[in-house]
């Protein structure tokens, strides 16, 4: 095995121990850090695949966590108060389905758009389209606008019961373990290497007869359908959904998470995650301005620290 | 839907988008010519608004204070692309808009301990808080004439300065071929220096005239940078005149929209359902009509002609 691969085995071992360790042992608080954790892990993964592995830098991604988690919370609402029959309901047969279905299309109609331009037009467009969906949900009262929405009562699954902190983490870190081996998985598929290929140098991929719009297209609706979904936990988690977690520093908060563990490497997403939450978890306990530290710390990282730190603490592929 | 409210919202649309131009047209500056993706332009827009609050209660006069803070935005935009942009003119930019993203986040906390969590409210010297009449009932603030007043000026003083005078000169041909401007001996550093100092002093005006309408706030900067954002998606990015344009017709959709779509609707389905749909609606309109706009010329309206 390669430094890189023990070291993706390590970050893994250690996630799937010490956080249930700490709540066996009373640490509740722990536990629950850790899950927002993994489920921003999700998220940062689902974005890696196009930032990283397609060169596509969106800068819109929390619309799709925030889009996920009210395709929990608005059935939910309707479950307890009424209307709207069809989708009233807790059942996770509809949750799931609907968090990444609704996702899956908002990509597609956003993508079709987005994709036609390139470089700080992409960025600007998909920045702004996140900031559409942002405005939309402030403005619908009966979700709670500004205010948010309360989810009263968590997804009903089979198997897992998402009341039990336990069993909500065991959920986020399996679907955390699926979507890694997804995102492998679909790297290293014939598709993956298209999108790779027209990520370095597009005009050959072209002129090799691949029409890349169309498998740009495919990985940013696969990656808006995950985030959509690690949105659906997160409501889970949180059981408070408001639209501030579509708010564009939260996009730029999981790009930073990217950069920061290494783009286009398979553990640096989860690696920027642990970092991002532990640091800001420490900073935060020592001062309220704790967002001045962390803010250098992206110039920094940004000047210096190139290939992330898969990069830096892996070595070169 | 009566004359007056028309005429009162279009004055407000017209506002909106001179507010929007002066973001913009920093914006599309420093990225035509130093082909720079500024996030942080924002900010520049809020830390005017906090200096002129400060400074109007120092000198005790708004107007003074703005003479005095539009310098000092200035000399922020000029440290800030000597010590942070400078380096990153080489990068790709994924990593502009990362550096940029933190220098937000170091920006509103220094707000934050500079000016404290609230926002502070800028009072107005008495002969700018009065109503002047248009003819008939037609009342307008007087300040809200002045801000129409001040970005038309603005506007009409930047394409002089870019269009007829040797440094706009310069400009220009920097945003056409930056190499040749610095072969010819022309000093690329300073020009760069120059522009970003200049976007950032458009940027803090239009902070500093909205602040006594909306009061100075941390992340005032955070929503219209987006805003602007569209602007330039829509005029075309690098384009003076397609920031004018596309400023002026953003502010007028929005603002007519937010006041006059659910009458539009309930001509043609029943009022409760029009007052459901038109803020959704309304709140969505300019980023479907940058949508529109893209898929029909994915380069935006006026795409500059050198790039």
């Amino acid at each position: 095995m390669t430094r890189r691969a023990w070291m993706t085995l390590a970050v893994l071992v250690l996630l799937a121990i010490v956080p249930p360790a700490f709540y066996l042992s009373g640490n509740a608080f722990y536990l629950s850090l850790a899950t927002r954790l993994v489920i921003l892990a999700i998220a940062a993964v689902s974005l890696n695949l196009i930032l990283g592995y397609g060169g596509m830098v969106s800068f819109g991604h929390a619309a799709f966590v925030g889009l996920g988690a009210y395709a929990v919370g608005i059935p939910a609402h309707h479950a307890l108060y009424g209307g709207w029959d069809a989708l009233a309901t807790n059942s996770g047969w509809l949750q799931i389905p609907l968090a990444v279905g609704i996702t899956a299309l908002f990509a597609l109609l956003t993508g079709l758009v987005c994709l036609r331009t390139k470089g700080v037009y992409f960025i600007m467009i998909t920045m702004a389209f996140a900031q559409m969906i942002y405005y939309l949900i402030v403005s619908i009262e009966e979700y709670g606008g500004d205010d948010g929405l309360v989810i009263d009562s968590r997804t009903e699954l089979w198997l897992f019961d998402l009341d039990k902190p336990l069993q909500l983490y065991a959920l986020c870190f399996l679907s955390l373990l699926v979507a890694l081996g997804l995102v492998r998985m679909i790297v290293n598929s014939r598709f993956g290497m298209v999108l790779q290929g027209a990520k370095g140098n597009p005009e050959r991929m072209a002129s090799l007869g691949f029409n890349t719009y169309a498998y740009r297209l495919t990985a940013y609706v696969i990656s808006g359908a995950m985030c959509g979904y690690a949105g659906a936990l997160l409501g889970n988690f949180t059981t408070f959904i408001s639209p501030e977690m579509m708010d564009w520093h939260r996009s730029g908060e999981l790009m930073f998470m990217v950069i920061l563990g290494g783009a286009a490497t398979t553990i640096g997403p989860v690696l920027g995650a642990v970092i991002f939450i532990v640091l800001e978890e420490i900073l935060s306990s020592y001062t309220i301005y704790w967002q001045l530290p962390f803010g250098l710390l992206l110039i920094v990282t940004v000047l210096f620290v190139r290939g992330g730190l898969a990069g830096l603490l892996g070595g070169r592929k | 839907m009566d004359t007056t409210l028309l005429i009162i919202q279009v004055l407000n649309g017209l506002q909106l988008g001179l507010l929007l131009f002066l973001v913009a047209s920093g914006l599309t500056l420093v990225f035509g010519i130093l082909d720079f993706v500024n996030l942080a332009h924002g900010s520049l827009y809020m830390l005017g608004a906090f200096i002129c609050a400060s400074l109007t209660y120092a000198l005790g006069n708004f107007l003074l204070a703005v003479l005095v803070a539009l310098p000092l935005t200035g000399l922020i935009g000029w440290l800030t692309e000597r010590v942070i942009a400078r380096t990153l003119y080489v990068r790709d930019h994924l990593d502009q808009v990362l550096a940029t993203f933190g220098l937000i986040l170091v920006f509103d906390t220094m707000a934050h301990i500079i000016w404290g969590p609230q926002g502070i409210a800028v009072p107005l010297p008495d002969w700018l808080t009065g109503q002047v009449s248009l003819g008939g009932d037609l009342l307008v603030p007087t300040f809200r004439l002045l801000i129409i007043g001040a970005g038309l000026a603005a506007a009409g003083g930047l394409f002089w300065l870019v269009n007829y005078t040797r440094l706009g000169m310069l400009i220009r041909a920097g945003a056409s071929n930056r190499t040749m401007v610095g072969a010819l001996g022309i000093d690329i550093q300073l020009l760069f220096s120059l522009v970003f100092a200049l976007g950032a002093m458009l940027a803090g005006l239009a902070g500093m005239l909205i602040a006594p309408i909306t009061e100075a706030s941390i992340g005032m900067g955070n929503s219209i940078i987006i805003t602007a954002f569209v602007v330039i998606i829509v005029g075309g990015i690098g384009s003076i005149k397609g920031a004018f344009i596309a400023a002026l017709l953003i502010g007028l959709i929005d603002t007519l929209g937010r006041a006059f779509l659910d009458d539009l609707f309930s001509l043609f389905m029943s009022s409760a359902a029009a007052e459901n749909s038109a803020p959704a609606l309304s709140a969505m309109l300019i980023y479907l009509i940058m949508a529109l706009v893209l898929a029909l010329k994915p380069q935006g309206l006026f795409p500059p002609k050198v790039r």
